[in-house]
Formats: C-alpha cells, sequence, structure tokens
C-alpha cells in the first residue's frame, strides 16, 4: 500500500478533513456521495486529494445510490466509502440493509445533523437509532461514536478494518461540531503504527475460470423459505455476538466511588469529562462512562462500573431525545440503578449544563 | 415618506420581504415574475405553493399563497399527492436543479408521463446552491465546482442534462414545457402563465426550466454573471416552448 504521509505530522484541520486523510492513509480506493450538509467538506477534500493519490469518486443522483455503488464497490473488492448526514442517512437505511444482509464490508462515516425531516444543517445526536437500529434488520452493524479529530482519524482508519475483518457494515458516528470545528491531531501511516491493514478481496469477478478452478458466486438477500432466512438470520446473529466481546470499546473514569455516574457519547462525552473534574474539585463524586462503540454496546462494562461504585444515580445526557437512553436501558435490563436525564435535543451540551443537573439531581 | 415603492405583486407575503437570496441572485426574478402571474390570473386564493430544499426552501413563505415544503427532491410527489386530492386547487412545484434532476428525477420522470396536472419550475443555475457550490446534473463541461474541482469532464460524469428536451420526448400532446431565463422577463413570465393555464384548463403536466444566476457559488460579479447566463448558459440550453397546447411552440 502507497503511503500517504512521508511521517506522522501534527495538523490543525477540520473533522471533515480528518475523514479524508483518515481514509487516504486506510488506503480507501474510492468515494461515492451525495451532497449534504455537514458532510460536504469530506467530498469536496476527497475530490481535491484523490486524483493526487489515482483515488476514484463519483457523485451519484442521490444517497441511495451513493450507498448501493459502495455497495457493488466492496463486492468488487474495492475499499470504498461513502459519508452523509440527516435525511440522507435516511436514505441509506436501503443499502445499509443490504449491506447487513449481504454481509458486505461498507464503511460509511455519519456527520448527525438536527431531525427530524430537513431538520437543522448544524449538530445533533439524534442519529443513533438510526445508525444503530436503522433498516429493517436486527441491527448487525458496528458503529463507533468518536469525541476528537483525533478519534475521527484513528477510528476512519480502523473502521475500513472493521469492516473488511468482520464483514459487518461499520460507521463512524460523528456530528456537525466535529464536522465543520478545527482541531489538532496526527496523523500517520497505519503501518507505522503498527496499525496492519486488512487486504481487500472480490466477492465477484473472481480469478480463474468457471467449471476449471472456481465456481461462479451467487450472492443473494431474499429466501424463499421462512426457515432459510431463519437459518441466515440466526448464524448471523450468532457471529455478531460471538465477535462482540473484541468489538466493544468504552471509556471510564472515575466510578470506583461514584455517588453519580454521567454516561454520554460522542462529543457530548468531552462536556461530561469536564463536568465530572469539575463535580470532583467541588467534592462531589461523579464518575464518567462513555460508550465508544454504541453497537456492539459495552453492557458488560457499564454494568460492572454499576456495580463497583454502588451509585445510586446514571445521568444520560445527550443531545437528542432519549435515543442513548433507549439504547442503554435495553442493554442494561434489570440494573436497579436510578436514571435521570438530560435530553437536549439538537443543540449542543456543555459542562455547565451537565453540573447543574448533577447537582440538581443529588 | 417622499419615496416610491417598487411596485409589488399583490400576491407577495410582506413581513417576509426584503427576500434571503444572496444579491444577484436569479431565484428572486422567478418569483416575481410567478408572483405577477398569479395575480394577473387572480388564483392567489387557490394556489398551493410548494418548495424544495435547496435555495428554493428561502421562498417558504415568500407569497401570501397557501404554501407547503418538503424534503430534497420530493417536491413533485408532494404536489402529486395535493393536486390528485384537490383538483380545484392550482399547485405550483418550485425546484433546483439539483432536486428536479439528480435525486427527484425518478418524480420528474414519472409525474411527466402520467400527465399529472401540475405546474413544476426549475430553476437552473447549473449547481447546488445551498449545499455551498457542488456540481449538479446542469453544471456545463469544464465548470469548476466544489465537486469538479478541476472542471466537470464529460468522460468521466456525462455531459449536462437537457431537462425540457427529455420531458418533451416523454410527456402527451396535452403537456407545456419550456425554457426561460431570468435575462427575458417578458418571456419568462408568459411562460409561466402558460405552464398555469394549462394546468387550470385541465390539460395536464407543465414544466417551465428558468436559467438562472449563482453569483455566490459561481464567483463571479455583476458583468460576469450575466455572461456566464446569457453568454455560456443560453448557447447550451436553447430558450424557448418545446411543447404547447397553445398552438405553435415560442423557441
Ligand atoms: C436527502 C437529502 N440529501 C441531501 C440534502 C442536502 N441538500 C440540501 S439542498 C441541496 C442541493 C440544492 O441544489 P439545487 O436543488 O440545485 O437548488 P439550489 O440551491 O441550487 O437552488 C442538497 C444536496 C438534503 N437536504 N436531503
Ligand atoms: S447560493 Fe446561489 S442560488 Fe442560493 S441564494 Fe445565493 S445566489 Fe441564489
Ligand atoms: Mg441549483
Amino acid at each position: 500500500m502507497a503511503r500517504i504521509m512521508e511521517e506522522t505530522r501534527k495538523a490543525f484541520i477540520t473533522g471533515n478533513e480528518a475523514v479524508t486523510w483518515g481514509a487516504l492513509a486506510a488506503g480507501a480506493e474510492i468515494m461515492f456521495g451525495y451532497p449534504i450538509t455537514p458532510q460536504n467538506e469530506v467530498m469536496h477534500y476527497w475530490t481535491r486529494l484523490a486524483p493526487q493519490y489515482g483515488k476514484g469518486f463519483l457523485q451519484t443522483e442521490d444517497e441511495l445510490s451513493a450507498g448501493f455503488t459502495v455497495c457493488g464497490s466492496v463486492q468488487s473488492g474495492k475499499k470504498a466509502f461513502t459519508a452523509t448526514a440527516g435525511p440522507g442517512n435516511v436514505l441509506m437505511q436501503e443499502p445499509f440493509g443490504m449491506a447487513e444482509a449481504m454481509r458486505l464490508p461498507l464503511f460509511a462515516v455519519i456527520q448527525q445533523r438536527g431531525g427530524p425531516s430537513s431538520g437543522t444543517v448544524v449538530y445533533s445526536q439524534q442519529e443513533v437509532t438510526l445508525t444503530t437500529f436503522g433498516g429493517n434488520g436486527e441491527g448487525h452493524r458496528i458503529v463507533y461514536s468518536t469525541a476528537s479529530h483525533q478519534e475521527i482519524y484513528d477510528y476512519t482508519i480502523k473502521g475500513f478494518n472493521t469492516a473488511w475483518k468482520y464483514r459487518f457494515p461499520t460507521f463512524l458516528l460523528g456530528d456537525g461540531y466535529q464536522a465543520k470545528m478545527r482541531e489538532p491531531l496526527e496523523m500517520y501511516n497505519p503501518e507505522d503504527r503498527g496499525i496492519e491493514m486488512i487486504d481487500t478481496y472480490p466477492l465477484i469477478g473472481l480469478p480463474g475460470h468457471i467449471g476449471e478452478n472456481r465456481e461462479p458466486q451467487h450472492l443473494c438477500n431474499i429466501y424463499s423459505l421462512e426457515e432459510e432466512l431463519y437459518e441466515v438470520v440466526m448464524r448471523v446473529s450468532a457471529e455478531y455476538e460471538a465477535i462482540s466481546p473484541e468489538l466493544v470499546e468504552y471509556e471510564e473514569k472515575e466510578c470506583e466511588d461514584a455517588d453519580i455516574i454521567v454516561l454520554s457519547h460522542g462529543v457530548v462525552s468531552r462536556a461530561a469529562d469536564d463536568a465530572v473534574k469539575e463535580l470532583r474539585a467541588q467534592g462531589i463524586k461523579a464518575g464518567y462512562f462513555r460508550p465508544i462503540t454504541l453497537r456492539p454496546y459495552p453492557q458488560k462494562q457499564l454494568r460492572e462500573a454499576i456495580a463497583k461504585s454502588g451509585a445510586k444515580k446514571l445521568l444520560i445526557a445527550e443531545s437528542a431525545y432519549g435515543q442513548l437512553d433507549r439504547l442503554t436501558k435495553q442493554e442494561i435490563y434489570g440494573e436497579t440503578i436510578k436514571i435521570e436525564n438530560l435530553f437536549m435535543p439538537g443543540v449542543g451540551i456543555i459542562d455547565y449544563d451537565i453540573i447543574s443537573k448533577v447537582k440538581s439531581s443529588l | 415618506m417622499g419615496m416610491i415603492a417598487p411596485v409589488t405583486p399583490k400576491s407577495w407575503y410582506l413581513p417576509s420581504k426584503p427576500h434571503k437570496f444572496c444579491p444577484g441572485c436569479g431565484h428572486g426574478i422567478v418569483l416575481k415574475a410567478l408572483g405577477e402571474t398569479i395575480d394577473e390570473l387572480e388564483i392567489q386564493d387557490k394556489v398551493v405553493f410548494g418548495c424544495d430544499i435547496g435555495c428554493s426552501l428561502l421562498a417558504w413563505n415568500f407569497f401570501a399563497c397557501d404554501s407547503t415544503q418538503t424534503h430534497h427532491g420530493r417536491t413533485t410527489p408532494v404536489m402529486v399527492g395535493i393536486k390528485r386530492s384537490r383538483p380545484e386547487l392550482v399547485t405550483i412545484g418550485y425546484m433546483g436543479d439539483g432536486g428536479g434532476y439528480s435525486i427527484g428525477s425518478q418524480h420528474l420522470l414519472n409525474a411527466a408521463v402520467r400527465n399529472e396536472k401540475v405546474s413544476l419550475i426549475l430553476v437552473n443555475n447549473t449547481n447546488y446552491g445551498m449545499t455551498g457550490g457542488q456540481m449538479a446534473p446542469t453544471t456545463l463541461p469544464g465548470q469548476k465546482t466544489e465537486t469538479s474541482p478541476f472542471g466537470r469532464d464529460p468522460e468521466l460524469t456525462g455531459y449536462p442534462t437537457k431537462g425540457p428536451e427529455f420531458l418533451a420526448e416523454l410527456t402527451s400532446d396535452k403537456a407545456y414545457v419550456a425554457r426561460a431565463t431570468v435575462a427575458k422577463y417578458k418571456q419568462l413570465k408568459r411562460f409561466l402563465r402558460n405552464a398555469l393555464r394549462n394546468q387550470m384548463e385541465g390539460n395536464g403536466f407543465s414544466f417551465v426550466e428558468v436559467l438562472s444566476t449563482c453569483p455566490t457559488n459561481w464567483r463571479t460579479n455583476a458583468q460576469q454573471t450575466w455572461n456566464f447566463l446569457e453568454e455560456e448558459m443560453e448557447p447550451y440550453f436553447p430558450v424557448g416552448e418545446l411543447k404547447s397546447p397553445f398552438g405553435k411552440g415560442d423557441k
């Protein structure tokens, strides 16, 4: 694989630019996309950089087409990706469902904007349910929720590897704030950090001669019998569950003796981190827990944090009206810890909001 | 006050003025012509104005007419839904070239084939204005946009969509199909009037593409803007009536 950077370098760039560089460093070969704010600049940077590195790009007629062209491209063995947001993410649920059903190594970046409908072009965390469980399936997807530009870069690289290693559609879930703001980060070639990029391979268009040294490939996503589909879904579910323990990622701080654990994801976790530090400084025993993978969810680790701390309360803070809350509750069913909420759909959350909520909850 | 206020169409909604389009934008000219036409046909109370997501969305409260807004590319089916349910209403769908020819192209094609009795106005500014100037189906060969930074290469992305030509082939003789330009105001008004009359007389599908300006994303000054419209766009997109139940086409 061609080296994208001479050496590791520091940069001060937007999150969308970090996606583009991460994708280049990961060896992505082609992007398919359709304009939508706040994701546009991923395409803008890609269209400028791609020719220099011999990469492909197509602006499709809409997001359905962008998603399905990625499905086609990865079947043919190319490291393809797309990026979208909001109503575009809604339309892409159809191709994402195909990727789930056919175990396609699709990688997509989602920069959440306000919803429902056209909503705002700015920011939200309202695409959690859609990205984790969208489509007419069982949520057999892997979703990384990033909180910084360094993570955007790191998880773009990792996302391609996860998709190709496990063959479940993989998502980087960012948001408009992360997409548009500038922040310092370190960009590197994966091999310089000991990261081995997984080789891609075609599922169709295979080498060899049919009937001589290979069989024809017949990929499908529809079954005649209920039992056939049942077998497939049960097998895929079992595989998904089997790999989940090695996939889950999370961050936990100050939970050992916490009276209250603040649970958040994505960019809101930065406010939560600051809030917990400030609360500790004021003598309030607050803890911090952040799922990095929303699918699969670090439910075991969260249960352990609750158990070891003996915390009485869990505060779930999100820029949505209860999407992380629902996801968390279904994952930790049976826990008796009292759950408090800070729901601010489509607007940012700062440390002050969390500190006030914690104080009024205790 | 001693100042002479410009004559504004009665069908304009004054609390939303001045409008929110960029200086030099063609959308305002199209909407002025449409407002005057609505006044002349005395249909203000019967009009349902529907706008797409694109810069057309800035017109969501432009008229003192009942108005609605939908998703990017979906104005055509929303207008069809209204017209099929309440044929006495005069439905006007207002969209951009991205909304109409790209993401909403299947709706446009099928509405035309079914001869849906709606009037659609599509503003061709050769780019995706609202999202910051990406390539549109109408971007001219060699034209630089945010997603064709080295100029549109027809080898890679084909030639610009000629909407009216394509729709004229698909529609029955009852349809009205034309291309106007903001540079020829009287003609623009005549075409809009015909497109509305065609719906009101129960003939069928009516479509007007309007060549328009987007100085913000073209990054042009006033003179360059006008030059691009008249010297670059018009030769590629010929203006005129391609199909009209009201007699000989006006080329
Ligand atoms: C499903 C979906 N995809 C993408 C977008 C983002 N979007 C908003 S406006 C627009 C393009 C507008 O271009 P055009 O239709 O040509 O209208 P203009 O702004 O040029 O008048 C796009 C892609 C969206 N709102 N919804
Ligand atoms: S971006 Fe272009 S089309 Fe949109 S309002 Fe401004 S000039 Fe008009
Ligand atoms: Mg346009």
